[in-house]
């Protein structure tokens, strides 16, 4: 009889799964395999597909553009994560407290996380404008003559930087509430007790016990800066001179400006390594840390 | 066992609803295609419709319908920085529109790969039309290995637009049909008044200003097998003339002066004696605060101007290609189209009707409108290479290094040779 019971709720799962599976299947599972295919084939999405064996590869590590758009995007890890992880402990750490209004504070920090970003990269594009735009009219109040921003080459990274850090430090102030509401009271309380301060408290309770959300938010974030587009595309378009143009960027110019899909599929698929080589990493050392 | 019996006979059904979708998909499409019962459905797609000329468009078509009552016409649009990327895709997915807009530079490719339908055989059988009706020079421009594959609709040119209130201003003479690099500078320092945010000169610093200037001075940037004859001493000097307007002369704002602004505004703003832009302005330009005219490109050693052509092609895949093929003739060669053309200044059309010219002569401003055709006598064709748009973006990024001065111009041509012959090969 158990047996049975079993077999039933295991057809009933297929049939509950189904539906979604059929779906994960044709619009994932199955381009990513076709993906693979494609990578060894020079495929121009209009004649005939041929099997070119590991050349994409081979000329993926010769490509000069592909390693500068490899740089530039671990620039702006190196960049944007230290800047979303510390602004939005801080951020959360502030909202965590009793105080009037927290409620519209937390939403306002949330706001940009759910705003497009075509319409926050516009609106940056033109905080930045070195003629007209509000950051260099500010800058100049204080006497200081302010970069070109996007328009130059050294700093435009930086720029996109700090938009999207901008952006998603509310999503990361999120998680940390979550985090900081899981830590029992009785902690602080006792070391209150043991005559510890407030940045003693941070120091040695709040931060080792946040670990684990710490490295949830350190992988979803260089899961997806890694794959940074948007804001790039809008913003400078990998400009100028090619200082801001970023891995996917380039993936997307080689599969739909140049129709080279079989080189950019070899590229998706080398992101793809990447991203799961730094993630394996992350999760060894988080794992000897935590416990 | 039973399971999996289940279980198959569940992807069974799935797998037929899909397939089902997808050939109910398909057939929506040709359905009404076949001859006999009714109204063949054609489906158009273009670019240079959008987003001024729709109702030109929808005029059109309304006009080819009455003509033809047993053809219906749909019409899809893009921006033509979507338009490639949708259009490849389509083709890819075996699901093409049945007739398509394409420019010259981007026909070849389109040719070669044999996405397109041999129209050769129907322009024998046609009756009413004989390609003496159309310039000839672009007429030709759509033929591949000797076989007709498009049907050109338009063409245009790009001028030296001038601002002729700020040529009073400074004292300097109008532009003639002989000036040389060398007068244009000079107007351009007069008139530049950096305190006012006015610049003498605008070009933009790209590939497709590049083969145009490199031409007025005798260069090449590929050779007649499209190989890559870029380094070369009158591409550097080409290359020179371009980068030093904004590095040393300051006649021409830089990118950071731009500021994101578009030339044509600042033209409009009064900020630009001279911009180089396309006769598709004509109509934008139209309600200027000030006088302005158009006049021949400055040329070095010789004179070059650019040619654009837009043209119809029929898909290889579909089977309405005689539907399809009689609407790439009428927006090609109907003297109505033209008419509707030159009316709403939507390009020029390639006819070689000069009664249907003349009204689009007599337009003003500007006043000089026998530029956009004298232009034709020194025309220089865009490179036809493979891998365009790829050599295209190279380019421009490689000037935007050299307009910030991260590279000299002589490094960027040297690497521009080598870049080159990477992506071609």
């Amino acid at each position: 009889m158990v047996g049975m019971t079993r077999k039933k709720t295991f057809i009933w799962l297929c049939i509950f799964l189904l539906p979604n599976l059929l779906g994960f299947l044709t619009f994932i599972g199955a381009p990513i395999v076709s993906s693979l295919i494609i990578s060894f084939t020079d495929w121009d999405l209009l004649g005939e597909m041929q099997f070119t064996g590991f050349e994409n590869y081979i000329r993926l590590a010769q490509d000069p553009d592909f390693w500068v758009s490899f740089r530039n995007t671990i620039f702006f890890i190196l960049g944007y994560i230290p800047l979303v992880l510390i602004f939005g402990l801080a951020c959360a750490l502030l909202l965590n407290k009793q105080m009037k209004f927290r409620a519209f504070f937390r939403a306002t920090f949330f706001l940009p996380v759910i705003t497009s970003w075509v319409a926050v990269s516009l609106v940056w594009k033109w905080l930045y404008n070195p003629e007209y735009g509000l950051i260099n009219y500010a800058l100049s109040i204080i006497g200081v003559d302010g970069p070109q921003w996007l328009s130059d080459p050294n700093t435009a990274m930086i720029g996109i930087i700090l938009a999207s850090a901008w952006k998603d430090i509310g999503f990361v102030m999120v998680l940390f509430l979550g985090g900081l509401q899981n830590i029992s009271p009785s902690f602080y309380e006792a070391a209150s007790i043991d005559g510890a301060g407030n940045a003693r408290k941070l120091w040695n309770i709040t931060i080792p016990l946040l670990a684990p959300t710490t490295f949830f938010v350190t992988i979803i974030s260089l899961i997806n800066s890694f794959q940074v587009f948007d804001q790039v595309m809008i913003m400078t378009g990998g400009g100028p001179g090619g200082s801001t143009e970023v891995m996917v960027q380039n993936i997307y110019n080689h599969a739909f400006r140049y129709f080279e899909m079989g080189y950019a599929s070899a590229m998706s698929w080398v992101l793809f390594l990447v991203i799961f080589l730094f993630t394996w990493i992350q999760m060894k050392v988080q794992d000897r840390e935590v416990n | 066992m039973k399971i999996m019996w289940l279980l198959s006979l569940f992807f069974l059904v799935a797998v037929i609803s899909l397939v089902g979708c997808s050939s109910e998909g398909e057939s929506d499409g040709s359905g009404e295609g076949g001859d006999g019962n009714g109204t063949t459905e054609i489906t158009y797609y273009s670019f240079s419709a959008a987003p001024n000329y729709e109702d030109v468009l929808a005029d059109i078509v309304t006009a080819f319908e009455e003509e033809n009552p047993n053809i219906k016409v749909n019409t899809e649009l893009a921006a033509y920085d979507d338009y490639f990327t949708k259009l490849q895709t389509r083709l890819a997915g075996g699901n093409a529109p049945d007739v398509f807009e394409l420019n010259y530079e981007n026909f070849v490719q389109y040719a070669s790969k044999g996405t397109l339908a041999d129209l050769s055989g129907f322009i024998e059988e046609d009756e009413d039309f004989d390609p003496s009706q159309l310039n000839q020079e672009a007429f030709e421009a759509y033929q591949y290995e000797g076989k007709q594959y498009g049907m050109v609709e338009s063409f245009s040119n790009v001028l030296t637009f001038y601002n002729k209130d700020l040529f009073d201003e400074a004292g300097v003479d109008y532009p003639t049909a002989d000036w040389t690099w060398e007068d244009e500078l000079a107007a351009a320092e007069k008139i530049t008044n950096e305190e006012n945010n006015v610049w003498g000169t605008y070009a933009p610093a790209t590939m497709n200003e590049y083969f145009k200037i490199a031409a007025q001075n005798g260069g090449q940037l590929f050779n007649e097998n499209g190989e890559p004859t870029v380094d070369t001493q009158e591409n550097l000097e080409a290359m020179n003339y371009m980068v030093d307007k904004v590095t040393e002369s300051g006649v021409t704002p830089s990118p950071a002066e731009m500021s994101g602004q578009a030339p044509a505004d600042l033209f409009m703003n009064g900020q630009l004696g001279i911009v180089h832009t396309g006769i598709w302005m004509f109509d934008a330009f139209k309600d200027a605060s000030f006088e302005w005219d158009v006049a021949l490109e400055a040329g070095n050693t010789q004179k070059a101007h650019h040619f654009f052509a837009n043209g119809l092609a029929v898909s290889a895949d579909t089977d309405k290609k005689e539907a399809a093929y009689k609407f790439a003739r009428f927006m090609s060669a109907s003297d109505q189209v033209a008419e509707l053309r030159v009316e709403n200044s939507w390009d020029l059309p390639a006819v070689n009707n000069d009664e249907v010219l003349q009204p689009y002569l007599e337009q003003t401003p500007p006043e000089n409108r026998e530029a956009v055709f004298n232009a034709l006598d020194t025309l220089v064709l865009p490179p036809v290479v493979k891998n365009w748009s790829q050599i295209n973006d190279v380019t421009n990024q490689e000037f935007e290094k050299a307009l910030n001065g991260s590279k000299s111009t002589e490094e960027v041509i040297k690497t521009l040779q080598s870049e080159y012959e990477n992506i071609l090969n």
